[in-house]
Formats: C-alpha cells, sequence, structure tokens
C-alpha cells in the first residue's frame, strides 16, 4: 500500500502536499506498520536497490546457466586460443546504423615481426548476434536442448575473450557462477543457524552455561584458518568430486563460523531480556518459548538477517581465495576462483588481460552483497 | 482511606533483601556485593494505594521486582493473601509462581520501551490472557476493546502498532495491558515520570477510576513527591535499601519525622515567587549501596547528624500516637521537622 493510499483511506479529505517531505515523513510514521516504514525506508536506499536488482540478475542467469552462456564451456575453440574478446556494435565502418547488434569476425595471423599469433578483425564481414539460437547443446532434467540465448550465425562470439584452449570466457564465468554463487550459502546457512541458536540460548539463560559457551567462542575462533582449510582439503577423501569436497570444507569450516554471530545475537538478547515489554511478558508468567520466539527472535531476526547477508561476500571470497590456491574447486568443474587463477602468471596478466574478468565478476557480486547488507542494516530500525 | 485498619492485609513482606553480587575478571569473581534492598518489611492493605518514593538508586525498583519475582529475592519472605490463599512467592516455583503471576501486573515508566513495537496493541492487551489462557479469542477481544474504550482509546485502533501513538497514549495501553486479566496488585513503576505534566494529570486519573472500579490495590512507585500525595494512601520512603519512615500519607506530608522526608518534601516545587529558599539541599549523592555507611545510612547528608548516627543503625520503630507511622532515626522525637503546607 502507498503512502498516499494509505492517507486516503484513513483520512477522506487528505490530499498529499508535494514538497512537504518532512511533514511527509511525520504523516507515514503515524499511518504506516513496521513492515511498510521498512521498505520505505530500503527504497530510498538506491544503492541497496540497484544491488539487489543486481543480484537478482546474477541468480537468475546463474539458475539459468546453460540457456544463458553462448557455448558448451567445455567446447574448445582450437582455432582461437587466448582470443580477444570481440567488441559489439551497432556502427559499421561506414557509419551506418544497426538495429541489430554485430561483431566482426576474426581471423588470427602471426605478426612477422614479432611471430606472436594475433587475431584481425575482417571488417568486410558482420555477424550479427541472434537471439534465441540453436547451439551446443546441453541437458535439462535428462532432455537435450540447443536453445541458447544468443548466438551468431557465422564465424564467432567471444564476448570476454577465450582461454588457453579456446573455450569461452564468458561461458565459463556464466556456468562458474553455479558454484561460486551457491556453496557459499551453504556455509551462510549452517553459521546462521547455529550463531543464532546458540547465540540465543546463551544470552538467554546466562549463568554457568553462557560462561561455557563464550570460552568455547573464544576457543575457536583463535584457530587459524587457512591452516584448517589446507589440512581439511586435504583430510577429505580424493574420490570425491571436488564440488562436494569443497562443500565438506565449507560445511566443516561454518561449524567454527557461526561464532561472531552467536556473541551478536547473545548480545542483543541480553539487552532485550532487561527490556520493558520482556519485563511485562516475564512478569505475567510468560514461557521461556514465549519470550524467545514472540517478544526476542522477531526483533533479532532482521539482524540475523543483515549478518548472514554480509557474511555470504566472505564465503564467495573463501572460495575464490582456495580455488586460486589449487585447494577448492579442481578442473573439469569450473568456478570463479578457480578461472581466475589462470590469471596467476604476469605474462598472461600483460598479454590476455581479459582473463581477469573472473574478478570483475567477484568484486561485483561481493560489493553488492555489501550495499545490499548495508541497505538491510539502515531498514530494519526504521525508528532511528 | 478511611479506617484503613480493617482491611486484610494483601501483601505481607518480611526483611526482604536483594543483594546483586559485583563480579570481576573472566573467572567472574565474586568481590562484593551491591545491597540494593537490605532488609525491608512492610505490608499492604487490600484496596489501598501505597508509594514509595526516595531518590534514584534508593532501591524502590528493585522492590518492585522483588515482588512479582522477576527478581528471586536474596532473603526474607513475600507473601500475597488472595481470597484466603495465602502465595508465598519467594518459594513458590513453576506453576504456583505463574498462578501467584496472574494477580501481580506492571506498569512501567517508559511508555517507549514497555510496549512491544512488532505487536499490534490489540495482541499487547490480549497477551496476559493468553499466557494464562483465559477466555475464548472472541472474548479476549471484547475485553481488549472494552478496555481500550476505558482508556479513551478507539477499538477501531486494535489493530494499529505501538509508534503509532503518542506517549500518554502508550502509557494508556499498558495500563490496559495491566489490567486485562483482573490483577488484585499493580505494580506501578514511575508510570508518570516520562510524561509531560498535562498528560500525567490523564494517566493518574484513569488508574484512580480504574482502582475504584476494578478494586485494585497499588504499589506506586516514584520520586515525584507531589504525584505521590494526590493517588496514595500511605506513603513509604526508601533510603539505600532500607525503609526509612513509612506512615499516612497526610501524617507524613504535615509531619515527617525523618530528616530524609523532610529534604524530599522541600524540594516539591511550590506556587509563588522566591517561596523555594527553604528547600534543603542534600550535599553530594547517594552513597555507593555496595559500601554503604556505618550507623544510620543516611548520617553523611543528614543535616541533623550526631555521633550515635555514626555508629548505631536506627531501627523501623513505631512513632507513638500517631498509628500506622515508622521511622528508622534515632532523634525523631526530639526534632520537629518541616512539612509540606
Amino acid at each position: 500500500m502507498s503512502l498516499a493510499n494509505a492517507l486516503k483511506k484513513l483520512r477522506p479529505g487528505y490530499r498529499p502536499s508535494p514538497g512537504a517531505g518532512l511533514a511527509e515523513d511525520e504523516e507515514a510514521f503515524r499511518f504506516l506498520t513496521l513492515g511498510e516504514l521498512m521498505w520505505r525506508k530500503f527504497a530510498r536506499n538506491r544503492v541497496a536497490v540497484l544491488s539487489a536488482i543486481v543480484l537478482m540478475i546474477f541468480y537468475l542467469v546463474m539458475v539459468l546457466a546453460d540457456f544463458f552462456a553462448p557455448y558448451d564451456m567445455n567446447h574448445a575453440h582450437s582455432d582461437y586460443l587466448y582470443c580477444p574478446p570481440q567488441v559489439l556494435r551497432f556502427v559499421d565502418e561506414q557509419g551506418r546504423f544497426s538495429p541489430r547488434p554485430f561483431v566482426y569476425p576474426l581471423k588470427g595471423e602471426r605478426d612477422l615481426k614479432t611471430f606472436r599469433f594475433v587475431y584481425k578483425e575482417d571488417r568486410t564481414r558482420k555477424a550479427y548476434i541472434h537471439f534465441f539460437v540453436q547451439g551446443d547443446p546441453y541437458r535439462v532434467f535428462g532432455r537435450e536442448l540447443k536453445l541458447r540465448f544468443i548466438g551468431v550465425q557465422e564465424g564467432t562470439l567471444f564476448l570476454l575473450g577465450t582461454d588457453v584452449r579456446g573455450r569461452d570466457q564468458l561461458s565459463r564465468i556464466i556456468m562458474g557462477s553455479r558454484i561460486s554463487l551457491t556453496l557459499g550459502l551453504a556455509g551462510v546457512a549452517i553459521s546462521v543457524f547455529l550463531g543464532s541458536v546458540i547465540g540465543t540460548v546463551s544470552g538467554f539463560y546466562g549463568g554457568r552455561l553462557d560462561d561455557v559457551i563464550q570460552r568455547i567462542i573464544e576457543f575457536l575462533r583463535s584457530f587459524p584458518t587457512l591452516p584448517l582449510w589446507m589440512a581439511l582439503s586435504a583430510a577429505l577423501p580424493p574420490d570425491w568430486p571436488s564440488h562436494l569436497v569443497y562443500l565438506g570444507i565449507v560445511v566443516v569450516l561454518s561449524f567454527i563460523g557461526w561464532t561472531g554471530l552467536a556473541r551478536e545475537v547473545r548480545g542483543k538478547i541480553l539487552a532485550l531480556r532487561e527490556t520493558d515489554y520482556v519485563l511485562a511478558a516475564a512478569g505475567t508468567g510468560a514461557s521461556a518459548s514465549r519470550l524467545i520466539f514472540v517478544h526476542m527472535i522477531p526483533s533479532v531476526a532482521s539482524h540475523i538477517m543483515v549478518v548472514a547477508t554480509l557474511s555470504i561476500p566472505g564465503m564467495i571470497l573463501g572460495e575464490s581465495a582456495l580455488s586460486f590456491l589449487g585447494l577448492g574447486i579442481k578442473p573439469p568443474l569450473t568456478s570463479w576462483g578457480l578461472l581466475l587463477s589462470q590469471a596467476q602468471r604476469v605474462e598472461v596478466m600483460r598479454l590476455y588481460p581479459w582473463m581477469l574478468a573472473p574478478g570483475v565478476f567477484i568484486s561485483i557480486v561481493v560489493l553488492a552483497f555489501n550495499f545490499l547488507g548495508d541497505g538491510l542494516r539502515d531498514a530494519i530500525d526504521p525508528f532511528s | 482511606m478511611n479506617q484503613p485498619q480493617s482491611r486484610p492485609r494483601l501483601l505481607q513482606v518480611r526483611d526482604l533483601k536483594k543483594h546483586f553480587p559485583v563480579q570481576k575478571g573472566t573467572l567472574r569473581r565474586v568481590v562484593g556485593q551491591v545491597r540494593a534492598v537490605d532488609g525491608v518489611s512492610f505490608y499492604i492493605l487490600e484496596g489501598e494505594t501505597l508509594g514509595l518514593v526516595g531518590e534514584s538508586g534508593s532501591g524502590k525498583t528493585t522492590v518492585g521486582r522483588c515482588i512479582n519475582r522477576l527478581y528471586r529475592p536474596t532473603a526474607g519472605t513475600i507473601e500475597m493473601c488472595i481470597d484466603g490463599k495465602v502465595y508465598d512467592i519467594t518459594r513458590a516455583e513453576k506453576d504456583e509462581l505463574k498462578q501467584a503471576r496472574r494477580h501481580i501486573q506492571m506498569i512501567f515508566q517508559d511508555p517507549y520501551s514497555s510496549l512491544n513495537p512488532r505487536m499490534t496493541i490489540g495482541d499487547i492487551i490480549q497477551e496476559p490472557l493468553l499466557i494464562h489462557r483465559i477466555g475464548t479469542p472472541e472474548e479476549r477481544r471484547h475485553r481488549a476493546e472494552e478496555l481500550l474504550e476505558k482508556g479513551g482509546l478507539d477499538k477501531d485502533q486494535m489493530n494499529r502498532f505501538p509508534h503509532q501513538f503518542s506517549g500518554g497514549q502508550r502509557q494508556r495501553i499498558g495500563v490496559a495491558r495491566a489490567l486485562s486479566i483482573n490483577p488484585r496488585l499493580v505494580i506501578c513503576d514511575e508510570p508518570v515520570s516520562a510524561l509531560d505534566v498535562s498528560i500525567q494529570a490523564q494517566v493518574l486519573n484513569l488508574l484512580a477510576d480504574l482502582q475504584d472500579e476494578f478494586r485494585l490495590t497499588l504499589l506506586f512507585i516514584s520520586h515525584d513527591m507531589s504525584v505521590v500525595e494526590y493517588i496514595s494512601d500511605r506513603v513509604m520512603v526508601m533510603y539505600l535499601g532500607k525503609i526509612v519512615e513509612v506512615a499516612p500519607t497526610d501524617v507524613i506530608y504535615q509531619r515527617p519525622r525523618h530528616p530524609y522526608t523532610e529534604a524530599l518534601l522541600s524540594a516539591i516545587p511550590k506556587p509563588g515567587v522566591g517561596m523555594s529558599k527553604d528547600r534543603i539541599i542534600l550535599a553530594g549523592g547517594i552513597p555507593d549501596p555496595a559500601h554503604p555507611p556505618p550507623g544510620c545510612t543516611f548520617h553523611t547528608r543528614c543535616l541533623y547528624a550526631q555521633e550515635i548516627c555514626r555508629t548505631k543503625e536506627p531501627a523501623l520503630t513505631a512513632v507513638p500516637g500517631s498509628p500506622d507511622a515508622f521511622v528508622a532515626c534515632h532523634r525523631y522525637e526530639e526534632l520537629t521537622l518541616r512539612g509540606f503546607e
């Protein structure tokens, strides 16, 4: 329900006055529910809304990765090794505008001065981009499909270039997001669950139990993580596929990753335990479960959601770091960290800078999660 | 007010103590005790209003919270007698405690933190009924509507949230919640201190009206002597965890017998210009309750302190010739203290 509608419903004579921002805010405060206030505050944070949209697009593309990837990620175009990105164009050499974007086909040849293999655009021909084309086959629920979002009739379409074996970088990034964007979520889910349950118990019951839990948290927090990751990736069965190994690591890590959230939840619960409305319910004889689930958890839940959102980037970066070091995802699977590890050598970075593209995607997703988390944090307390 | 002796006692508190341990270090070593309430005995008659006054840190709130067992007393007994059944609140557990709590409700100082911001006011008012599983949903809703209207609010506002109300309205919602299960004793912990003066009167009048209507017994905790005078039958003055004086309201306001009461009364604002010159300003602050001074705890700030006050602790004794008046002062017989005109 929009503000104007809410006001019209409650006060038949109300007409919104343009430009009276402050007065409108005060009105809104008195007539909107808590959820509506939160939504308003979030919607005003442009960066957070944009981040949410960006993330939705990323996750949509991830779900339909086969459809959006122009090629099969293992399709090696042996004539196009380390091919640079092809530029999407609307205007050709003669300055003619074409509503349908096109690329110039590439032709590889040896530069006779440097003896390097270089790709030249063949500007006499245009390869028009077509949508919903038949491309490399893929399987969905056992059925073979060939429908892909974009493609070209002739030549090639490497919008982000190709790698050492001539595989399309964009297709590999899109397919890699399936691992990079999901495995972290599993870890966050376990951490958030453990953190909120243990934190609530610790804060609500207090006393000896609280002391014991706090000492355990201090012990777990003093563990160095990187050696632990390495030991774990070595300890898990070698015949597991690498994504299962990685999932295993994430699960084990999330069993020590809940400590930060547990402390925050404990602090919140301790503070809530002394608020008058909780005392009123407790003094009336409310059960522990009523106090926790009716009076405390709803106030903490939004905070937990924010912490979860803000800890997803850490998990994504963790995957990237591990795969970059060769401890995480291994071929034939792919992930952003693994793709980025191809750019480890200075020579590759200098000659084929498009190999750094996965890093750009990691940065975008991490930043978007951070901005979204910040926006949520500001929105959950609309009274401030 | 008339003949309070003939009424039965609803609450009987004997030698109540509540000490909070002071902890230090990671191992939580107990290094001392804060004596928030240190040996307090009093009673509340059925249907009366007992005013409990004292400055911040005197232990008023702690007494209130011991009565409904939000705090577990360190020592002493609290007995509540409801229709011939005696509840020992200090020792009651689980079901018995819940039964006892059914008869005690609280009204809080801060109208902004006493209502759950995520519940509608309909749910807030019905909550005590829900906790004790009283009535059908239909009956509970009806009861909430009735109480809202008694509090001067519209029953159409049941689905609104607390932030949509003003401080005074929220306090009246708090009163409605407290009364929803027909309690016998209502502990009002500074219920009007956070409100504007004009709104204070509204809430006080509402409380007074409802007290008559529902035959409520009130423990009215406040530091505002003029509010207490308005609503109380008897007044009890606390200082540093101890009772220093108890007496019927007109007695204590006309002829206080404890120097601390005199100082509190002198702080009541009076109409007129230049009238406040005779206000007694007590030196310093209230002493640290973890290290109370020896002898009479008030001697460090008392205008009339003598040698005996520094060494011997005065007992709370009945004042001869004045029924229901008790004072804890060595010199109450020789001193003639100024009351409130």
